[in-house]
């Protein structure tokens, strides 16, 4: 399958692909790991005229710790996310990073593609969205940074305006007592999850003292569940109040029927996931490591 | 529009100098088969999920339907065609045939290409370790068992020394 021809462009630096964008105008798209927006082209979904290519930018990859923040380059590839041993000191990241389609995606996906395309069932929209987490937007007139939750307007809608960017991507790391987990579910290993979870709660002696809840795939984006959140917050993670605060995810889940399964089913899903979550997040809090990643056959 | 301005590049295909135009559109696997008729990687779903037509780019796995040819220029690439020195098979490639790793062999190139980054980064990996390593390869026809065995097999022949590069 071909796309509709389009003229190449190879931005230099991220400035560069700024003033192709803000040239070439609507009929531009950039490149980033292409994963999403390759098959969109093939498939014609997609059809830009223009193209902008961001792979060859020196330095557009990147994982920088900066006194508590990690900062990742816009074109930083799973893969390398994956690997990174600062990456593992936030084992939520790790979790997501390592269960991203399969290996060759994963070698090719970014970080910022993942976050520009806001796609409904993408990973890191979900898991980002329970830490501390800013996105910087490089513009012609120059740089702003804003929270993530603000970030993400709409399915596959963002508030990056024509002639904007993803620039870097920075995530505070958890308080100490902190422990996070990231779990989807899929079919196999190539495709979008039918639902996931992300959790991220603190820990003191055997109380709850801070939570954010994510779920991802069941909703036009990424779902902060304030009354899961609520279900857990100041309560001493027991079986009753983990089942409640499950009876809150699942309720928050605004699934649709499709080909992955029915509404009712993403449903149970969610809350089967939500415990599972919850159970190696307080595990992790306490210091333990667990394996944790996307289950599939 | 119908055709865009070609462009030049230059890449390593299985070590040697490639110099070609190609027109943008043109996905690496296109180029690989059309261009250089390198016919050994497939085009399975021609849709990021099969994996029929896994390459190398810089040593990392990818699906050459989902990379742009213009994308490969100044990289190296190794296909199937890669795999084997001196007319003598790659120890992945001689575990795959004694191990019956394979019935209809389409998926088979790409297979070896995601065992050779598994087997370039981890000499001695879990069975684990080789199910998420071909995660992203479908076969339809074996059960994948032999195909386990095959990259077990093939581990444990680069270990003791058989040319692995």
């Amino acid at each position: 399958m071909y796309p509709r021809a389009f003229e190449y462009h190879r931005a230099k630096s991220l400035s560069d692909a700024v003033t192709l964008l803000v040239q070439l105008g609507d009929e531009a798209k950039l490149l980033a790991g292409g994963q999403s927006l390759i098959p969109l082209m093939k498939l014609r979904f997609a059809s830009p005229a223009q193209l902008i290519d961001l792979n060859f930018i020196p330095g557009g990859s990147y994982i920088r710790e900066d006194r508590g923040t990690l900062r990742f380059g816009p074109l930083t590839r799973h893969a390398a996310i994956q690997d990174s041993s600062a990456v593992a000191q936030i084992p939520i990241l790790h979790d997501c990073a390592a269960g991203i389609a399969d290996v060759q995606v994963r070698n090719r996906g970014t970080i910022g593609g993942s976050l520009a395309e806001a796609d409904p069932s993408g990973d890191w929209p979900t898991v980002l969205m329970t830490l501390e987490t800013e996105v910087r937007c490089l513009g012609a007139t120059g740089e702003r940074s804003l929270p993530l939750a603000d970030f993400i307007k709409d399915a596959y809608t963002t508030t990056l305006a024509p002639g904007e960017l993803v620039s870097e991507i920075s995530v505070k790391a958890p308080p100490k007592g902190s422990g996070g987990a990231y779990l989807a579910f899929k079919r196999s290993a190539p495709v979008y999850p039918t639902a996931s979870v992300a959790v991220q709660l603190t820990l003191e002696g055997e109380v709850c003292k801070q939570v954010s809840i994510a779920l991802g795939c069941v909703g036009l984006t990424p779902i902060r569940t304030r009354e899961a959140e609520l279900a857990l917050r100041g309560k001493s993670l027991s079986p009753q109040t983990i089942a409640v605060a499950a009876e809150a995810a699942q309720a928050a889940a605004d699934p649709q029927s499709d080909m992955r399964g029915s509404a009712d089913y993403k449903r149970r899903l969610v809350r089967a996931l939500f415990e599972r979550a919850v159970g190696i997040a307080s595990r992790r809090a306490r210091g333990e490591k667990v394996e944790a990643s996307h289950i599939y056959v | 529009m119908s055709e865009a301005a070609k462009i030049p590049i230059h890449l390593m295909v299985n070590g040697k100098g490639v110099e070609r135009e190609v027109e943008p559109r043109k996905l690496l696997v296109e180029f690989l088969r059309e261009d250089l008729e390198l016919t050994g990687t497939h085009i399975g779903c021609d849709t990021t999920y099969c994996g029929a037509c896994t390459v190398l780019l810089n040593g990392d796995a990818v699906k050459s339907c989902t990379v742009f040819a213009v994308q490969a220029d100044s990289a190296e690439v190794t296909t199937v065609e890669g795999l084997e020195r001196d007319g003598q098979l790659h120890p992945i490639q001689k575990a795959f045939t004694d191990c019956h790793g394979l019935q209809c062999g389409y998926c088979t190139p790409g297979l070896m290409l995601s065992a050779l980054q598994l087997l370039s980064r981890n000499s001695h990996p879990d069975e684990q370790q080789i199910r998420k390593a071909i995660a992203g390869n479908t076969c339809r026809c074996t059960g994948y068992q032999n195909v386990f065995r095959a990259i077990d097999a093939a581990a444990a022949a680069m270990r003791s020394g058989a040319h692995g590069d």
